[in-house]
C-alpha cells in the first residue's frame, strides 16, 4: 500500500475502551490535537466511535455530516471490513459536535475539499482493526486458546475445533481487554467490503417519509421563525412598523437581530410556519443603505473588464513573460470568458434549531462545520462551547453552502433563542431567502493570451483572472494578503506543460458575500482551461484526447489514467448519428483525475445531453456505487452552469432572482440521459469523488456545440444558441 | 379559522387553522406528517407533491379551503398501493436517493405517471418529472427506476 494510507490516527490519538452497562464494548478515541488552540485534552464520551451491544448490533459515529455524498454508509462500510462485522447489524448514527470527531488530519470536523474519506480512511480502518483484535482476544482467553489460532467473520469469532461465539456475546469482555499497540490490516485481496458494490444504508428511509432532516426536527412548544433580510447586504433596519404583523393570531414575537454581513433584520416568531411567513410578509420596514456599496452586475463586469485587460498579483510565473509578444498574431488567441455569480440551492432550505436555557444552550442542524457553528452559536449566546450540546442533523444537500466560516445562520438562531430563552425555535429561511441571501459562487472574468508553436502546441500562456477571494476575512487567507488559491486552482497549477506560464489574480471587493460552491474554483478555471485546450486541438487538427495526452505532464499520472480509461471506454465517439457531436474534457481536482466524453445535439437551441462517459482515478474505489452516483449527480450539478436560469444577478444592490422560477438548477430533461462511470483500477489511498466530476461537464459540452455549431461559447449560463 | 375534515391515508383528520394555509404545512405542522417536504412555495420544485384524489398535486400551493373532500395520499401512506411498493423498491434497488430531500417528492410524482401510463418512454418521464428538482443530481437513477417499476408491474 502507498504511503499515504499509513496515516490515519495520528501519535497523539488513543484509543480507550470501557464496558457498558448493559455488557457491549465501547470504542472512542482519547485526543491530543497539539495545533488546535481551543482544545484542551478533551476524554470523550466512551461509545464515541463504536458501540457493539449484546444483541450483536453495531452503532457506529459518523464524524461527518451526511448530506448525500455518502459518507454515512462509507465510513461505516471502512470499519465493518477491517473489524470483520455482520454489514447487516451495522447502524450509523452522525456524531454532534465534539473534538473528538475532528479531522484527524485538517484538525476540524468538517465535511470539504471531498476530504472524508481520504482522511478518515484510516482512521476507521484502524478502529475496526483494534476492535476486532479486541473481540479474538477476548474469545481466546475464553476459550484458553492463542488469539493466533482465532480468525473472524461476519460478527463471529472462530476457534479450535469448532468453537465460535458471536461479537456481541464476547463485546464485554472483549472491553477488558488490552488496547493492541499495532495492529495488521488488511491487504486490499482481504477487503470483504471496501471496493465492492454496497448499497447506501439509509435509502428505505429516505424512500418513506420517515427520515427526518433538520427541517423535520419537532420539540415540545417548539416555535418557527424567520427574519425579514435586509434588500441590501449589510443594510439596517431604520424603522419598521409591525402592528399588522402583531395582529395576526399565532404571533409570539417580533424584534430586531443582527444580519451578517454587518446589517440588521427583523425576525417574527410565530407557533407555525404558514402564521410567521405571512406575518413576515405584512412587516412594513425602512431600511438604511448610506454609505452601502450597491453591487450592479453591468457595473461589476465593466469593471472587470478593465482589471482584465491589466496584469494582477501572480500566482506563477514560469518562463519569459514576454515571449507571447515575439509569436505572430495570426498564431494567437486572445479569449475573454465571464461566469456569473451561482446560488447553492440546497433542496433542504437552510434551517437552525436552538433552546437557550441561560447557562447551556442545544443545537438541532445540518452542517458541514459543527465545531464553528457551535463556537459562533456559544459566542453570540455569550456560553463557552462546552455548553453547547450541537446535534447533527441528517442534511438535504448543501455543496458548500453548509459551510459558512461566519456561522450567519447560526447566528442569527441564536440570537433569536436568546430573546426566548427557554423556548426552542426553529429559524428558517425560505427558499426567497436562500436565493437572494448571498454566499454565491463569485462572478468571474477570465482573459487569456496563448501563442502557440509550429507544432500546433501552446508555448506562451497569460492569463489574468479577476474575481473576490472566498477567504479574504476568514481565518483561512492566506497569510499578508496575496492570491486566494481558490481563485486559481486549476489554472496555476494545470497539468498541461506550458514552457511559458504566466497567471495573476485581481480580487476585488465587493458587497456581495460568496462561498465555495461544490468544486470551488476549478468550476470557472476548468472551463476555461478545457475549452482552449479543445480548440487548441482544433486547430492543430488533432485529435482532442490525443491532443491532451502529448500536453500532459508526464507526472499527472492519475488525470493520465482517467484519459487513457477514457479514450478505451468512449469508442462510441467515431460513430455517432448525424446531428450529434462528442465533447471532451478531463480535469483534475481534490486528487483526483476525471475525464468524460459527452454526446449532444441541440435542441430548440439548447444543448441536449444524451450520454456521457466518465473515467475516474481515485485511487482505492471504497464503494463503487457511491461512486457512480457521485459521478452522475456531480455532471448534473456542473451542468447548472449552461441552463438558461443558471445565474444571479445584481441591479442597484438587489439580487434579482428570487426562487427556482428565475434561478432554477437542472431539471430531469436538461440532465444526461444516461451516464457510465469507468474507475480505473487502483490501491493508491483513496482521494475524493464528491466535487471531482462537477468541472468536466460545462467544457465538454460547449466543446460538442462548439463542432455543431462553429461557435465558441464563452460567457455562462449559455444564452440560446 | 375554520375547521376542516381531511382524509389522509385512509384516516379521518380534523384541523382548524386558517383557510389559506397550504395543504403541505398542515400535513408537517398540523398533523405531523414531516414526509412531504417544503422545497419552494411556488409550486416550482416538486418536493411537497401528494396525491389529492389520485393526481400528483404540489401541495405548497394548494390552499386547505380548496382541497374539499378529495383523499389525500402522502409518502407515508404510498406503501398501502402495490403500484408505491413497486416504485419505492425500485428507488431503493437501484440506490436512487443522494440526500433524499426531494425523493418523497419524485416518488409520488413517479407513481401517479405509472398509474396513469404503466409503460412510460423517456419523453413521458420527462414530461411528468419534468417539474421535479433533484439537486444531487439522480436523475439517471430516478429514469432508471421508473422504467425497471414499470417492467416489475408487468
Amino acid at each position: 500500500m502507498a504511503t499515504a494510507m499509513q496515516t490515519g490516527l495520528t501519535r497523539r490519538t488513543f484509543f480507550q475502551v470501557s464496558a457498558s452497562a448493559i455488557g457491549g464494548l465501547m470504542v472512542s478515541l482519547y485526543l491530543d490535537l497539539p495545533l488546535l488552540a481551543q482544545d484542551q485534552k478533551v476524554k470523550s464520551p466512551p461509545d464515541a466511535f463504536i458501540a457493539i451491544h449484546p444483541d450483536g448490533n453495531i452503532i457506529i459515529q459518523v464524524n461527518r455530516l451526511e448530506f448525500g455524498q455518502g459518507v454515512s454508509t462509507a465510513l461505516p462500510l471502512v470499519l465493518a471490513d477491517e473489524l470483520d462485522a455482520d454489514w447487516s447489524q451495522v447502524v450509523p448514527e452522525l456524531a454532534p459536535a465534539a473534538d473528538v470527531y475532528k479531522d484527524p488530519i485538517r484538525g476540524m470536523q468538517m465535511v470539504g475539499g471531498s476530504g472524508s474519506i481520504s482522511t478518515s480512511f484510516m482512521q476507521y480502518r484502524e478502529l475496526g482493526a483494534r476492535t476486532r483484535a479486541m473481540l479474538i482476544a477476548a474469545a481466546a482467553k475464553r476459550w484458553g486458546v492463542s488469539p493466533d489460532a482465532c480468525s473472524a467473520e461476519a460478527g463471529v469469532v472462530h476457534g479450535p475445533g469448532g468453537k465460535s461465539a458471536k461479537y456481541g456475546e464476547l463485546a464485554s469482555d472483549a472491553a477488558q481487554q488490552p488496547v493492541p499497540a499495532t495492529v495488521t490490516l488488511k491487504e486490499p485481496a482481504q477487503f470483504r467490503l471496501i471496493g465492492k458494490t454496497t448499497k447506501r444504508l439509509d435509502s428505505r428511509a429516505k424512500c418513506d417519509g420517515s427520515q427526518k432532516f433538520g427541517l423535520d426536527v419537532d420539540l415540545p412548544g417548539m416555535l418557527v421563525a424567520l427574519v425579514a433580510h435586509p434588500p441590501v447586504f449589510g443594510a439596517k433596519v431604520k424603522s419598521v412598523d409591525d402592528a399588522a404583523t402583531r395582529k395576526l393570531t399565532g404571533v409570539k414575537d417580533v424584534f430586531e437581530v443582527p444580519v451578517a454581513p454587518g446589517g440588521s433584520g427583523v425576525a417574527v416568531v410565530a407557533d407555525k410556519f404558514w402564521t410567521t411567513k405571512q406575518a413576515r410578509d405584512r412587516l412594513k420596514i425602512d431600511w438604511e443603505l448610506a454609505g452601502l456599496q450597491l453591487a450592479d452586475s453591468d457595473e461589476l463586469w465593466s469593471r472587470f473588464r478593465e482589471l482584465g485587460r491589466t496584469k494582477g498579483m501572480v500566482a506563477i510565473a514560469r518562463g519569459d513573460e514576454t515571449a507571447i509578444d515575439h509569436i505572430p498574431e495570426s498564431d494567437r488567441i486572445i479569449a475573454q470568458f465571464e461566469f456569473p455569480y451561482l446560488a447553492h440551492c440546497p433542496m433542504e432550505p437552510l434551517n437552525t434549531t436552538v433552546r437557550f436555557d441561560g447557562d447551556k444552550a442545544e443545537v438541532w442542524a445540518g452542517s458541514q462545520l459543527q465545531g464553528v457553528d457551535q463556537m459562533a452559536i456559544a459566542q453570540t449566546l455569550g456560553l463557552k462551547p462546552a455548553q453547547v450540546t450541537f446535534h447533527t442533523e441528517m442534511a438535504g444537500g448543501g455543496f458548500g453552502r453548509r459551510a459558512v466560516i461566519d456561522s450567519h445562520v447560526q447566528r442569527e438562531a441564536a440570537a433569536i433563542a436568546q430573546h426566548l430563552k427557554g423556548t426552542p425555535v426553529q429559524l428558517i429561511w425560505t427558499r426567497e431567502d436562500d436565493v437572494q441571501g448571498g454566499y454565491y459562487r463569485p462572478m468571474h472574468l477570465h482573459r487569456v493570451e496563448i501563442g502557440i508553436g509550429s507544432n500546433g502546441m501552446p508555448v506562451a500562456w497569460r492569463h489574468v483572472i479577476v474575481g473576490q477571494s472566498l477567504l479574504a476575512g476568514t481565518p483561512f487567507a492566506p497569510k499578508g494578503g496575496g492570491v486566494d488559491p481558490a481563485v486559481v486552482e486549476g489554472v496555476a497549477d494545470t497539468p498541461y506543460s506550458v514552457a511559458n506560464f504566466h497567471v495573476s489574480a485581481h480580487q476585488p471587493t465587493i458587497n456581495v458575500p460568496v462561498l465555495w460552491w461544490r468544486s470551488v474554483g476549478n468550476t470557472h478555471t476548468a472551463f476555461v482551461m478545457e475549452t482552449l485546450i479543445d480548440e487548441l486541438a482544433t486547430r492543430a487538427k488533432m485529435d482532442e484526447i490525443e491532443y491532451r495526452r502529448r500536453l500532459l505532464d508526464p507526472k499527472a499520472s492519475k488525470l493520465r489514467a482517467a484519459v487513457d480509461l477514457l479514450a478505451e471506454k468512449a469508442v462510441w465517439r467515431n460513430g455517432l448519428p448525424q446531428g450529434h457531436a462528442v465533447g471532451i474534457a478531463c480535469h483534475y481536482s481534490f486528487e483526483t483525475g476525471v475525464a468524460c466524453a459527452a454526446d449532444v445535439s441541440l435542441d430548440h437551441s439548447r444543448p441536449r445531453v444524451h450520454r456521457v462517459t466518465v473515467a475516474v482515478d481515485l485511487g482505492l474505489a471504497v464503494n463503487p456505487l457511491t461512486i457512480e452516483s457521485q459521478v452522475q449527480g456531480g455532471l448534473t450539478f456542473g451542468l447548472s452552469q449552461l441552463v438558461p436560469k443558471g445565474a444571479i444577478t445584481l441591479k442597484d444592490g438587489r439580487v434579482e432572482q428570487r426562487n427556482f422560477d428565475t434561478y432554477a438548477p437542472p431539471y430531469i430533461s436538461q440532465a444526461p440521459l444516461a451516464v457510465d462511470v469507468h474507475i480505473v483500477p487502483s490501491t493508491q489511498a483513496p482521494s475524493g469523488i464528491g466535487e471531482p466530476p462537477v468541472p468536466v461537464i460545462a467544457p465538454a459540452v460547449v466543446n460538442a456545440l462548439a463542432k455543431l455549431t462553429g461557435k465558441r461559447y464563452r460567457t455562462l449560463p449559455l444564452a440560446s444558441l | 379559522m375554520e375547521t376542516y375534515h381531511l382524509t389522509v391515508n385512509g384516516q379521518r383528520r380534523e384541523v382548524t387553522v386558517d383557510p389559506s394555509t397550504p395543504l403541505l404545512w398542515i400535513l408537517r405542522d398540523n398533523l405531523k406528517m414531516t414526509g412531504t417536504k417544503y422545497g419552494c412555495g411556488i409550486s416550482a420544485c416538486g418536493a411537497c407533491t401528494v396525491h389529492l384524489a389520485g393526481t400528483a398535486t404540489r401541495s405548497c400551493v394548494v390552499p386547505i379551503s380548496r382541497v374539499g373532500d378529495r383523499p389525500i395520499i402522502t409518502i407515508e401512506g404510498i406503501e398501502a398501493d402495490p403500484v408505491g411498493r413497486a416504485v419505492r423498491n425500485a428507488w431503493v434497488e437501484h440506490d436512487v436517493v443522494q440526500c433524499g430531500y426531494c425523493q418523497s417528492g419524485q416518488i409520488m410524482t413517479a407513481v401517479a405517471l405509472l398509474k396513469q401510463t404503466p409503460k412510460p418512454t423517456d419523453a413521458n418521464i420527462e414530461e411528468s418529472m419534468g417539474g421535479n428538482i433533484c439537486r444531487c443530481g439522480t436523475y439517471v437513477r430516478i429514469r432508471e427506476a421508473i422504467h425497471d417499476a414499470s417492467r416489475q408491474l408487468k
